[in-house]
């Protein structure tokens, strides 16, 4: 039923900037894979090959065995693809909408309606207003149904959970899941890092190179050296203290902490040079505790060694 | 395909913008240019200097104010007045009759009658000589009969065929529907598409299984309805508050009309092909298509006047044939016979242009 997606050495350049930079990237059939990265990363470039809106410089791509260049006919018919902006028609109803997208697919709401049910009925209740009116979650769930309307065997989300706030963001990644089980194979792009977890593979992209593909326990359990979080009284000036310390590196604000990480063979030997450091700045409240790298982690330590090349 | 023309019509009827476009431009741009923008004179403003105060000058003067054309300002009573009356501003023409008017008339069978004209507007000047001169003639020409004299002096008697009465409606119901017709058809379909152009919407449209031809029906197909409409109610408003008839076949007007339409869409479609923006191609249609088609097309300025270049120009203008079709069709009342080439002209243009948008609309993006 869900179908595998395969892409081999795909570049593409606009006028001056490179988007993609020979990508190659193997999905399994029913895997829900997330592409990690800021943006310009070329997220959108690589969706938009692969639903055929725009060509490769070079390289090939297929979805289920058929090629993106010759057969997007075919692709396209199996694939529901949901743009960075939603794709809404702002001054038609949220009925309007689905039926519009039903249509142009030459189904219906009603054919369907077991498929999308789950996301429909939370916005069966507005289904009169305009799509335009609706909060920035509601669009999302809609034009998540207007892209499932046609029972895809492969989802392409761009960007589904930019500008959403964090209670819909979570709804969201639950629907994706059921979906998931239901047998489509899903894309999803996505500027946070904190979903990457929420996906089976996850590939980290920076300026068009794909920087590691694989499970995002896989990805963390690689990390390199032990990470540390500091917080102290003068949070505003700590990432300079601790850049002079010349043990540490990688320091970055992270939330409401400092994260460092240290190379040191022994943890209680570079606490103690830390807090010397920080004391000797006049520091107080010094805490400073062991913590597992998140992905976000792994994306800057990734994103440093990328531009140091 | 049914579902998306539903749609386009919503996406009009939910616009108050477009909507007013639509049907409130259509009669706006017909009752100005009926109206206001009308060459033709009514009540000009004239003092009359009347040295002789005989019967025949006051005869000749009832004559003239009783005609439509002009109204009685100012009563001068001598030549250096007539420079103040000018210099006042509203009056138009002066009048002037030399002293003994009637006297000389028995006596030499000649007099003559000054007019003095205001040629700041050239146009006004030159209609208001032509009326005052030809109300003078006829009031010569009546007195010359009554007193069983034929008048040695050759008249020319011009006859005006197709527009007896020289009304510039008739003259501008043709340019208006050609106009309105261009505008609405191109300027509207064009923003309409690159509406979704920047909305994402045609993203979302390309990756579906839909064909470009049908996308570009579906898009067209309304604002072939909603022109056609325009164009009944131009032609009722023509008939009803300008009585102006249409002398030929009605149906055959609107069947010219739809081709024009169609080729109109056709051109709409190829320019939002090349623009990214709405206000880029709404720029395009109106100055690739409106400043032409008013000012090229014959519409305003009769197109022998040009220099060369501009008349080769204006062959290329489709409008042109258009204007020479629909004035045949309503002014003169002939048949196909007469226009069958005008027509096939626009009917290869229409072919190129949707030979060319269909070509050029993308089914990928950039």
């Amino acid at each position: 039923m869900s179908v595998p997606v395969n892409i081999q050495n795909i570049s593409k350049s606009y006028e001056k900037v490179e988007a993609l930079k020979a990508v190659s990237l193997n999905i399994k059939a029913g895997e829900l894979f997330g592409f990690i990265g800021p943006d310009g990363a070329g997220k959108t470039s690589l969706f938009r090959i692969l639903t055929g809106l725009i060509l490769p410089d070079s390289g090939t791509a297929s979805v289920a065995e058929m090629d993106v260049l010759k057969d997007f006919k075919k692709v396209r018919n199996i694939t529901g693809y949901m743009p960075g902006r939603f794709s809404l028609y702002y001054d038609l109803t949220v009925a309007e909408n689905l039926n519009f997208y039903a249509s142009i697919f030459k189904t219906s709401l009603k054919e369907n309606y077991d498929l999308i049910k789950d996301i429909y009925v939370q916005i069966e209740p507005f289904s009169n207003r305009k799509a335009g009116d609706l909060s920035g979650g509601m669009k999302q769930k809609l034009a998540l149904s207007c892209a499932l309307i046609h029972r895809p065997k492969l989802l392409i989300l761009d960007e589904p959970t930019t500008g959403v706030d964090a209670v819909s963001r979570k709804e969201f990644w639950e629907l994706l899941d059921k979906m998931q089980q239901g047998g489509i194979t899903i894309l999803v792009s996505t500027p946070y890092m904190d979903e990457a977890s929420l996906c089976n593979r996850v590939a980290l992209m920076q300026s068009g190179n794909v920087l590691s593909v694989d499970t995002p326990s896989n990805i963390t359990a690689r990390y390199k050296g032990q990470l540390f979080a500091v917080k102290t009284n003068k949070m505003h000036n700590l990432v300079t203290a601790l850049e002079q310390v010349p043990a540490a590196t990688q320091v970055y604000r992270f939330g409401d902490e400092v994260h460092v990480t240290s190379f040191h063979e022994n943890d209680t030997v570079f606490v103690g040079l830390l807090s010397d450091a920080l004391k000797e700045k006049g520091h107080l409240d010094i805490q400073i505790n062991k913590k597992q790298a998140v992905i976000e982690d792994c994306f800057l330590a990734l994103m440093d060694k990328n531009q140091a090349i | 395909m049914y579902a998306f023309i539903k749609k386009e019509f919503f996406h009009i009827f939910r616009d108050y913008r477009s909507m007013l476009i639509l049907f409130g431009m259509p009669v706006v741009q017909v009752l100005l240019f009926g109206f206001a923008i009308t060459t033709d004179i009514n009540d000009a403003k004239i003092a009359i200097l009347d040295q002789s105060k005989d019967p025949i000058t006051r005869e000749i003067t009832q004559k003239m104010l009783s005609s439509k054309y002009f109204i009685l300002e100012q009563n001068l009573q001598s030549n250096n007045q007539i420079e103040a009356a000018f210099q006042s501003g509203n009056i138009k023409e002066v009048v002037v009759f030399e002293h003994g008017f009637a006297e000389k008339l028995q006596r030499d069978g000649k007099v003559d009658v000054q007019l003095i004209l205001d040629a700041s507007e050239p146009n006004t000047a030159n209609m208001l000589s032509a009326y005052s001169s030809g109300i003078i003639n006829t009031y010569s020409l009546q007195q010359m009969m009554a007193a069983n004299k034929i008048p040695v002096s050759i008249q020319t008697e011009s006859m005006m065929l197709y527009n007896p009465e020289l009304k510039s409606v008739y003259m501008f119901v043709p340019g208006v529907i050609t106009i309105l017709l261009m505008l609405v058809s191109a300027m509207m379909t064009s923003i309409s598409i690159t509406r979704e152009k920047e909305m994402g919407t045609m993203e979302a449209l390309l990756v579906s299984p839909l064909k470009p031809l049908q996308i570009i029906i579906g898009k067209v197909t309304p604002y072939v309805l909603l022109s056609f409409i325009n164009l009944i109610v131009i032609l009722l408003l023509a008939r009803f508050v300008f009585g102006m008839p249409t002398q030929g076949s009605m149906t055959l007007l609107l069947l010219e009309s739809i081709l024009f339409i169609i080729m109109s869409l056709a051109l709409g479609i190829l320019i939002s092909t090349v623009s990214k923006t709405q206000q880029q191609a709404m720029l395009l249609s109106m100055f690739a298509l409106m400043l032409p088609t008013i000012l090229l097309s014959g519409f305003i300025f009769p197109i022998e006047n040009m220099p060369i270049i501009l008349q080769w120009i204006s062959h290329v203008m489709p409008s042109k044939w258009f204007i020479i079709i629909i004035k045949n069709i309503m002014l003169k009342g002939v048949g196909i016979a007469y226009f069958w080439k005008e027509t096939l002209i626009i009917l290869f243009t229409t072919l190129f242009f949707i030979a060319m948008s269909v070509k050029k609309f993308k089914v990928r993006l950039e």
